[in-house]
């Protein structure tokens, strides 16, 4: 019966082979994420040197294929700014109600239809929202511009695809994003918490507003970044619904955006320009990073407070 | 519901009589905030049936054998999405070929070698902020990454979605490995199993519905995909004609159902794009009935 310790020997070798396999596997997610950092500045950073910081960051006239090229991107990333703050004004308090909704005031069973309602709504592709916003959004807005502007000289009619339309689909898909965490942020709400509130006499909807939502509120935080990250990254849903001009942000402009830039002139690109939309991939990444950072920032709070 | 005193007939009791504490107040801000409430959740329904109806009204009557069984060619004059049906295919089974391996492992280290500290954080952290980049970044990370290699091809947009869902399947794994009970794991041990074994028979068995769960949603994320797809995988749309070209397909141009709806938008052909957006909702609509049966039949932690 020596057979115990020789195969102990093959085992460890066997043991050890399987802890070398799952050590490397985890240390593609760190080798994946370095890579993407250095190739987004290795490639997003020439065109920097080449046309230089300022004139990119604060010009304003975007005419990549002129015969003198211009590459100026203060209304590019602006557009990104505002689009994605209207989205978030719009789509944050009818996520964060809903989320109230779920797992406060609904009836257990309606709560029972309604969440995998949304969940639905966060799988359907970003593409069918780009659809809709064409063939439903842009023709309203279309009608609204008209109306609007009837007589103006001034103004570009856009047919519809504009800032307005952009930021109402944004808000739509970052809506399940914004339910999903706010609510499993209102139902880790401790009950003693809404019972102390309930025996001092407030009604349910005092509880929910000044005890519940208070008490879940680096949950709700987080939902919102998450929020912001989904707007600001999102592309092929405003690509088309955006318009196809760059201009300042303002509402019934055709804009672009920072992913949108990248989506609709990457196709023909070449040179110069080429490297440009990398650049703007660059500023993209930089916002993302940030956002990520303040996530975890966020989420480290958290539970310290716990 | 019912404890809302947000009905006219309590708020008119409360007008007349003498305060009584048997009437709950009246007030106002209540009742529109409870309004609200309301509506929001309302409103988030409506959206969804208003997008599923619409979407199947207009995309159902375009789907046809013809629609599914063919390309696109002028000289025949057929307009078809098979081309697209099998790179979608292509791309979800080369991409979960690579990426679920990966994950798992990464789950399993994470959950049962590595030892709480630095390494884990990193590990961690860079698996979240994987999770956060943007699929347009991810394609244009896959277009200089792989692309400089591979050109538009299945394999490069594979390549590039399997760095998008690997967050994905090593935190459905986690989340699985975690529900696995401790008892489970000593008794293994105690019994004289060695580590890997117990990994192999006890572990990733038990794990098994967590893991085919993270698969089922990752495959959802590569059938929605767009942006990471466009300037990797390209547009192709042809079928291979012969056996050979089954295989040499990977190392070619080809767009997934997504890409192909986005050119149609693009295009104005928004009739081609509606019944490819109804083929879409169909498959999201199976995904998730697959993974709610799933997660309700397996549930480890409720047969324990």
């Amino acid at each position: 019966m020596n057979s115990i310790f020789r195969s102990k020997k093959a085992q460890s070798a066997v043991e050890k082979t399987a802890e070398i396999v799952f050590t490397v596997c985890a240390f593609f997610a760190v080798l994946a994420v370095l890579s993407i950092t250095v190739y987004m500045f290795m490639n997003g950073t020439p065109a920097l040197a080449e046309v230089g910081i300022t004139e990119i960051l604060f010009g304003s006239i975007w005419k990549p294929t002129a015969s003198e090229p211009s590459f100026g991107i203060a209304w590019v990333i602006l557009t990104s700014i505002v689009g994605t703050t209207l989205a978030i004004l719009l789509g944050v308090p009818i996520g964060v109600l809903t989320a109230v909704f779920l797992a406060e005031t609904a009836p257990p069973k309606l709560a029972a239809v309604v969440k995998p309602a949304i969940e639905l709504l966060a799988g359907i592709p970003s593409v069918i929202y780009g659809l809709l916003g064409i063939l439903l959004l842009c023709p309203a807005m279309y009608s609204l511009e008209q109306k609007i502007f009837k007589g103006s000289e001034t103004h570009q009619f856009t047919g519809g695809a504009n800032l307005i339309s952009a930021v109402l689909v944004l808000a739509i898909m970052i809506l399940p994003t914004v339910i999903n965490i706010s609510e499993s942020a209102l139902r880790a709400v401790p009950a003693s918490l809404k019972s102390a509130s309930y025996g001092l006499g407030a009604s349910k909807i005092q509880t929910i507003f000044k005890v519940t939502i208070p008490a879940a509120k680096s949950g709700i935080i987080s939902a919102i970044v998450l929020g912001v990250g989904r707007a600001i990254g999102e592309a092929m849903a405003i690509s088309l619904v955006s318009g196809s001009s760059v201009n300042s942000p303002l509402p019934f402009n055709s804009v672009r955006f920072l992913t949108t830039a990248i989506v609709s002139e990457m196709g023909y690109a070449s040179g110069l320009h080429r490297q440009m939309l990398f650049t703007i991939g660059l500023v993209l990444f930089i916002f993302i990073m940030i956002i990520n950072l303040s996530l975890t920032r966020i989420l480290k709070g958290g539970n310290k407070d716990d | 519901m019912t404890e809302i005193a947000a009905t006219p007939y309590t708020a008119a009791v409360c007008e007349n009589s003498t305060a009584s504490i048997y009437n709950k107040k009246f007030r106002l801000s209540d009742f529109i905030l409870s309004g609200l409430i309301n509506l929001s959740a309302a409103f988030a329904i409506l959206l969804l049936i208003g997008i599923m109806g619409y979407v199947f009204f207009r995309g159902l009557p375009q789907i046809s054998v013809e629609f599914l069984t063919t390309v696109p060619s002028t000289l025949k004059g057929t307009f078809g999405i098979a081309g697209n049906i099998l790179n979608t295919i292509y791309i979800i089974l080369i991409t979960l070929l690579i990426a679920t391996p990966l994950g798992v492992g990464s789950a399993i280290y994470l959950n049962e070698y590595a030892k709480p500290g630095k390494l884990v954080r990193i590990i961690e952290f860079t698996t979240e902020t994987l999770s956060g980049i943007p699929s347009i970044i991810f394609g244009l990370f896959g277009m200089v990454f792989f692309g400089n290699v591979l050109g538009y091809s299945i394999l490069t947009g594979a390549l590039t979605l399997t760095l998008m869902i690997l967050p994905l399947i090593t935190r459905n794994t986690q989340e699985a490995l975690k529900t696995v009970p401790m008892s489970y794991r000593s008794g293994a041990l105690g019994i004289g199993a060695t580590k890997w074994y117990m990994i192999r028979t006890i572990l990733l068995p038990s794990a098994m519905p967590g893991i085919i769960t993270g698969v089922i949603l990752a495959i959802g994320r590569i059938v929605g995909e767009s942006a990471a797809l466009l300037f990797t995988a390209g547009s192709g749309f042809l079928l291979p004609k012969t056996a050979a070209g089954l295989f040499k397909k990977i190392f070619e141009s080809g767009g997934t159902l997504t890409i192909q709806l986005y050119l149609c938008m693009s295009k104005a052909q928004y009739d081609a794009a509606f019944g490819i957006a109804a083929v879409l909702l169909i498959i999201v609509l199976f995904i998730n009935f697959l993974t709610k049966v799933l997660s309700s039949k397996f549930d480890v932690s409720k047969i324990d």
